[in-house]
């Protein structure tokens, strides 16, 4: 259960623990702390001991954090290696298959158990510490809100997400009812249909620029919302909240991002930078988040978020649980401060990808009907 | 691939066919009483009762179990309701009844004629249809014979009435609403004698002997005119105006009918003395020396009376159907099997349970013999058609709260819910009224005579008492009732009456926490002297919560004698057998003033400010047309006043979006409550445990220490608190079901003991299923961790609003299996498979928009519901094969009447719909449900 927080012996203050994982197959193998070596040396251990011994590779390892960071040169080897506590778990893939922006913070530990949350949460040396937020990647690396999906979406669609956790931020825009024009075969049509009604100043939405008032929402987490009543789309916004994808019509249609070429018909997922906006998300490669999660985490049990649960069980551990309950019954008001630890990033890969079928269906759709349905104009009720 | 793909393929089949084979969605029988009727029909030949309402809907009603609605297409209230008996009539005779009505429109078609009246006979009708020359002829021919001055220079108005001779249908009574009435010949096509009534015409009535008519006025007067006098008739035989001498209001409708044995039977309505008896809604029957005003608490819209005797009062009032015994002495009432007001006091919550054991049934029902002891004897008089339904496989029972702190028992088990038993918690306290006020008698020597009748009686003395939460264990008889102001009852069934003291328990929900000012309401004053409770359910036990704030959930475990209980700021649990409170848990956030407030003083505050701004816009208007502008300033003022309003109106609804925060309001309420014994704190040793959920999507955990049986009057109940989950998405908890080692729900308390259960598997490891709006989460205990979940409002937007474990099992297969069912804020149904929390179907039922008619919903443990279609009626419906509760009857028409090409009965599955040849006056009724159509 919670491998992530294994009880440090002896032997692992001189020994490093390797649990190298590429593909499907795992290899386990130590090292010594003491004398770690060259990079390069440990890139030919890992070739030889997965028995690749020409494939270019991407070495990435999961830092205490649960962050997935890059090996590539001696000096982030050596943090790799004295940051291990004792295991030490590598990730490698192909070069030519790499995604890089699985990089980044939080897109390891798929899962943080209630188990390893109370200990973060209660252990009497966890709280000597700093709290691990202080310590964690710098902000500004954190995504925000990206654009994705923009080569299968048709030119006039945006899918914008925003990364509520971990943030102060509220989400903070509105949506109402209204109606919109599309020219279908049958001419001029006039259909309901969701827009944003709203923006908070200072707010999630607001500071992405990615959303604006009278933009048409279409879909909230790959479901479309056509047919749904304003209060169904409220619901299925806030309960999507943690990790919202909302994809809008923009009224102005005039910052449309340009697709590149070539991407259309690959099928998967981007998750494209949104330079144009001057926001920055790690790294500047485009990636499939889906395909690399699935491959860290197979099972189903990827959770999105896990339940706080505090046990109050009388007898042997008396002494931390006492502790607990003390701890449980003040911070209880307090929790969403550690939420960012236990709302993990959520593109679970699923989930990401039946949005992505989902998507391209609807976007084999929109492409035929899309001359058409630009001409459409948005009315305001 | 391919082989992978086939497999899968006949995979899904095969879940397909079981999903057939166990589940399919009917809505079967409406029980309770019609929203606003506004028409009554009965047929003597076939037995029949008829009710139209407002909203279009005719139902028809025989024996008890036989019953039929139809809906028509339109929202076209009915206003009229007519049997055709007896004769076929050729495009009708596609309806092995010929059953008529007459919507709104359609009497309006009629170039102004209304309120008119359908004679009796179909030969007649078919006159009808042909009126407008019928009138016609009227106006050209036969004021000839009108004296001048009777007929002044008023005008005659429309025809108020039809009616034909008993003895000679060729002979029709035509009224006119300013008081003539005309007897026309069909045959001779003129008329045959005038009566020159002189005051407004109401009804007009035909006695048997074909020479007698009675006429009844507006001014409260009735005539009788004799139809072999000299034409025309200026003054009636004799004029009466019964409740004299002061101006009395009109006497709708006056019947008159010969009884077996000495003089006959005259019945009225209406005609009260204006000033003193105006707003009574009466109707009058004097038989010899006997005379009665019979006092209705609605509106009158329609009575008849059975013939042979005559025997019975049949009276239509707004809000109920109350049948008088006209042959026992004091004419007393007959207890409706069918039509029964639920709404008498309105609907507060309900609780269903399913397989009584017979022992408690026989105690319920004798219990509640006791109380009907003021009914006649006779049997129900209305008996066409024939019942065809097997027998209920079981007895079930629907308890209902209401706001008058009563709690009424009906017999669910078939098509007709029966009333059982009536227990009221008013006794307890002490309230306003006074007990011994009697509206009931009227005193001796009262004129007019009143007599009270009916039961409906909307009027609550003390909103406090209002029942919120009911459970039942059909096993010990103990019930628990909870209501609006933090009051718990717990009840035994006690076949005696008992004189006893009600022990009340003060429990401080806040637990001293500072800084609270409780502005609800206060709590109830309790009785300290004993109080004689009649035979039935007794309270022994009382808990009062502080703040008395309503009580949102409870739950009752018979075997460990314990009540579990919360309000918004908190819950507890209660030992009824040692008689005092174990544990109280204050689940109030301390930053959430409006659970504190209590939710009273919010809607107050609401509407106050509500008034006020429409107050101020109201002013300001009016200021604006008084100063005629001479003030620039003020104009423009009101300008951007009324400029405000009307982008206030204009202005579209928006929701926000935002993440739930634990600082939301009530998010400490407790939405539900379970004991359970599981595994909480160790996977070796099962033990009694305590769950609650609240709004803010916590659930608690309580380890319980129950005394063995030998020392359970003296050692004490320990409960410790175990754990503690705080969902993370923060959605409402509002269902928590602990499943057994082999993933089925744990069986209710004393079932096992009862050898009506298998005991729960104790082996393998137990899981706890939480269920909040949002999700349904399973999760491992007595370790908690997430084991499966199923997301519902991510996916589609909607949210859970009631949800119960049900068993299913095909008509075949004796094996049954738990589900959950769930009712959505959407009204859609879903079935979900346990343990493995699947969708396996879902239904739309009830309208999105019918916010209380989803609230109000109700599960069966067999996988049937009820749920109100307006205050006053029940649909019942069915999600399973296997067990329905559907009328099942069959009407035999008249023998001339039957078709040539006789057709079995047909059953559910025919067709709805009737091809509707006859758009003019008439349609014909279309009955959807089940049964006895069958086109020529």
């Amino acid at each position: 259960m919670n491998k992530n927080h294994r009880v440090p012996s002896n032997r692992t203050l001189s020994a490093v623990e390797v649990k190298s994982k590429f593909g499907a197959e795992f290899r386990r193998f130590s090292l010594d702390r003491s004398k770690p070596g060259r990079f390069d040396e440990f890139y030919g251990l890992l070739q030889h001991v997965h028995r690749i011994p020409n494939v270019d590779l991407l070495v990435g390892y999961a830092d205490v954090h649960g962050d997935l960071l890059p090996i590539n040169n001696d000096d982030n080897y050596h943090k790799a290696i004295s940051m291990a506590a004792p295991l030490l778990r590598l990730f490698l893939q192909r070069k030519e298959e790499a995604d890089y922006s699985a990089f980044g913070t939080d897109t390891v530990t798929r899962k943080k158990t209630p188990a390893a949350l109370a200990a973060v949460l209660l252990r009497p040396d966890a709280n000597k510490k700093k709290p691990p937020i202080i310590i964690s990647l710098p902000k500004d690396f954190r995504p925000v809100s990206s654009i994705i999906d923009v080569d299968i979406l048709p030119e006039t669609h945006r899918r914008v997400r925003l990364y509520k956790h971990g943030q102060e931020k509220p989400l903070g825009f509105y949506i109402r009812d209204g109606s919109s024009v599309r020219v279908t075969p049958q001419g001029l049509e006039k259909v309901p249909g969701i827009f944003i009604s709203r923006m908070v100043p200072g707010g999630l939405a607001d500071s992405t620029g990615l959303l604006a008032v009278n933009d048409e929402v279409l879909e909230v987490n790959g479901i479309e919302v056509s047919g749904k009543s304003l209060d169904q789309v409220t619901d299925m916004m806030i309960a999507n909240s943690h990790n919202l994808i909302i994809t809008v019509k923009p009224a102005n249609q005039r910052n449309n991002v340009v697709r590149s070429s070539g991407g259309g018909s690959s099928g998967r997922s981007t998750d494209s930078n949104t330079s144009f906006y001057g926001y920055s998300t790690p790294g500047s490669m485009v990636m499939t988040p889906s395909h690399i999660i699935q491959n860290y985490e197979p099972d189903e049990e990827s959770e999105e978020e896990e339940d706080l649960v505090i046990e109050a069980d009388r007898g042997a551990k008396l002494f931390p649980q006492a502790g607990a309950r003390a701890t449980a019954s003040t911070s209880m008001p307090a929790l969403p401060r550690y939420e960012p630890h236990l709302d993990l990033r959520p593109s679970n890969g699923t989930m990401a990808s039946s949005v992505s079928v989902g998507s391209l269906n609807a976007c084999d759709r929109g492409l035929e009907g899309r001359n058409l349905e630009e001409e459409g104009t948005v009315i305001t009720l | 691939g391919t082989m992978k793909r086939f497999r899968r393929h006949g995979h899904e089949s095969q879940r397909d066919k079981h999903k057939q084979d166990l589940y399919q969605f009917n809505k079967t029988v409406e029980h309770g009483f019609p929203h606003q009727p506004s028409a009554l029909g009965f047929s003597p030949s076939l037995q029949l009762l008829a009710i139209g309402t407002r909203s279009g809907a005719i139902k028809l009603y025989g024996a008890p179990g036989v019953e039929f609605m139809g809906l028509h297409d339109e929202n076209a209230a009915v206003t009229q309701v007519h049997f055709l008996p007896n004769q076929t009539y050729p495009q009708l005779c596609n309806l092995l009844i010929n059953f008529v009505y007459i919507h709104t429109q359609s009497v309006q078609s009629l170039n102004g004629f209304s309120g008119m009246v359908l004679c009796k006979s179909f030969a007649c009708l078919r006159r009808l249809l042909q009126l407008r020359f019928v009138i016609a002829d009227l106006f050209t021919a036969t004021f000839s014979r009108i004296p001048e001055d009777y007929v002044g220079r008023r005008n005659l108005e429309c025809v108020e009435t039809l009616h034909e001779n008993p003895l000679n249908p060729r002979q029709v009574l035509i009224g006119y609403s300013r008081g003539l009435m005309v007897l026309w010949d069909l045959d001779r096509q003129r008329p045959i004698q005038h009566f020159l009534g002189t005051q407004q015409l109401e009804s007009v009535w035909w006695m048997e002997d074909g020479e007698n008519i009675l006429s009844s006025h507006s001014d409260g007067s009735y005539c009788q005119w004799t139809v072999t006098g000299e034409d025309p008739q200026t003054e009636p035989e004799k004029q009466e105006m019964p409740y004299g001498s002061f101006p009395c209001k009109a006497i709708s409708k006056v019947i008159q009918l010969p009884s077996k044995q000495g003089p006959p039977f005259l019945i009225f309505s209406g005609g009260m003395p204006r000033a003193s008896y105006g707003d009574r809604h009466c109707i009058s029957v004097i038989h010899s020396k006997t005379h009665e005003a019979l006092d209705f608490t609605s509106r009158i819209i329609d009575f008849f009376v059975i013939r042979e005797g005559p025997s019975a009062l049949v009276v239509l009032v707004e809000e109920e159907l109350i049948v008088v015994d006209l042959q026992t002495e004091g004419w007393p009432v007959i207890q409706t099997p069918y039509l029964v007001p639920l709404h008498c006091s309105a609907i507060t919550c309900s609780h269903h349970v399913s397989s009584i054991p017979l022992k408690l049934w026989e105690r319920v029902q004798a219990a509640g013999a006791q109380q009907n002891t003021h009914y006649s004897k006779k049997p129900w008089p209305i008996n066409g058609g024939q019942n065809l339904a097997p027998d209920p496989p079981q007895r079930d029972l629907l308890l209902t709260g209401h706001e008058d702190g009563t709690v009424r028992f009906w017999d669910a088990s078939g098509v007709c819910l029966y009333p059982m038993y009536k227990l009221s918690t008013a006794g307890v306290f002490l309230t306003d009224a006074d007990p011994n006020d009697n509206m009931n008698q009227g005193s001796e020597g009262e004129w007019p005579p009143f007599r009270k009748v009916g039961c409906f009686d909307p009027y609550s003395d003390d909103p406090r008492l209002g029942i919120q939460k009911i459970h039942l264990c059909k096993y010990s008889g103990y019930l628990t009732v909870a209501g609006t102001a933090g009051q718990i009852l717990v009840l035994e069934l006690n076949d005696e009456a008992a004189e006893q003291t009600v022990e009340a328990t003060v429990v401080d929900l806040l637990q001293g926490q500072e800084g609270f000012r409780w502005k609800g309401q206060a709590r109830l004053d309790v009785r300290e002297e004993p109080v004689l409770f009649p035979p039935g359910f007794q309270p022994f036990a009382l808990v009062q919560c502080q703040p008395p704030a309503v009580v949102t959930a409870i739950a009752l475990h018979s075997e460990w004698k314990l009540v579990a209980f919360g309000t918004s700021h908190g819950f507890g649990f209660y030992d009824y057998h040692q008689r005092n409170n174990i544990l109280v848990k204050c689940t109030l956030n301390p930053s959430d003033q409006m659970a504190l407030e209590g939710p009273l003083s919010r809607v107050k505050s609401i509407k106050k400010s509500l008034r006020q701004s429409f107050r101020r816009i109201r002013r300001s208007r009016v200021s604006m047309r008084k100063h005629h502008t001479n003030n620039a300033l003020q104009e423009i003022n009101a300008r951007l006043e009324a400029e405000a309003l009307q982008e206030m109106e204009l202005a579209p609804v928006q929701r926000k979006i935002e993440a739930r925060s634990s600082d939301d309001s009530f998010t400490g309420l407790v939405r539900t409550l379970y004991f359970a014994d599981t595994f909480v704190s160790d996977s070796s040793h099962s033990t009694p445990s305590l769950w609650a959920g609240t709004n803010g999507g916590a659930v608690f955990a309580y380890v319980l220490r129950v005394p063995s049986l030998e020392r359970r009057a003296e050692d004490p109940v320990v409960a410790h608190a175990a754990k503690e989950i705080q969902l993370m998405h923060r959605a409402p908890v509002v269902g928590l079901v602990v499943l057994d080692g082999k993933g089925a729900p744990l069986p209710e308390p004393l079932e096992v003991a009862h050898d009506l259960a298998r005991s729960p598997e104790m082996h393998g490891s137990h899981h706890l299923l939480v269920v909040s709006e949002e999700q349904f989460k399973l999760f491992t205990l007595p370790k908690v961790s997430s084991k499966s979940k199923l997301k519902l409002t991510a996916v589609d937007g909607s949210r859970v609003r009631r949800v119960g474990v049900a068993w299913f099992g095909s008509r075949t297969d004796e094996q049954l299996e738990s589900s959950l069912v769930v009712l959505t804020n959407q009204g859609e149904l879903h079935v979900i498979s346990l343990p493995s929390i699947k969708m396996m179907v879902h239904y739309p039922c009830i309208r999105r928009e019918d916010v209380s008619g989803i609230a109000s919903c109700v599960f069966t443990k067999y996988g049937q519901g009820f749920y109100l279609i307006s205050p006053s009626e029940f649909e019942r419906f069915s999600l399973s094969t296997r067990w329905v509760v559907e009328p099942h009857c069959l009407v035999e028409a008249p023998l001339q009447m039957r078709p040539k090409n006789p057709s079995s009965p047909v059953h559910r599955d025919q067709p709805d719909g009737v091809p509707t040849e006859h758009r003019c006056v008439c349609s014909c009724v279309i009955v959807q449900k089940p049964l006895f159509l069958s086109c020529c």
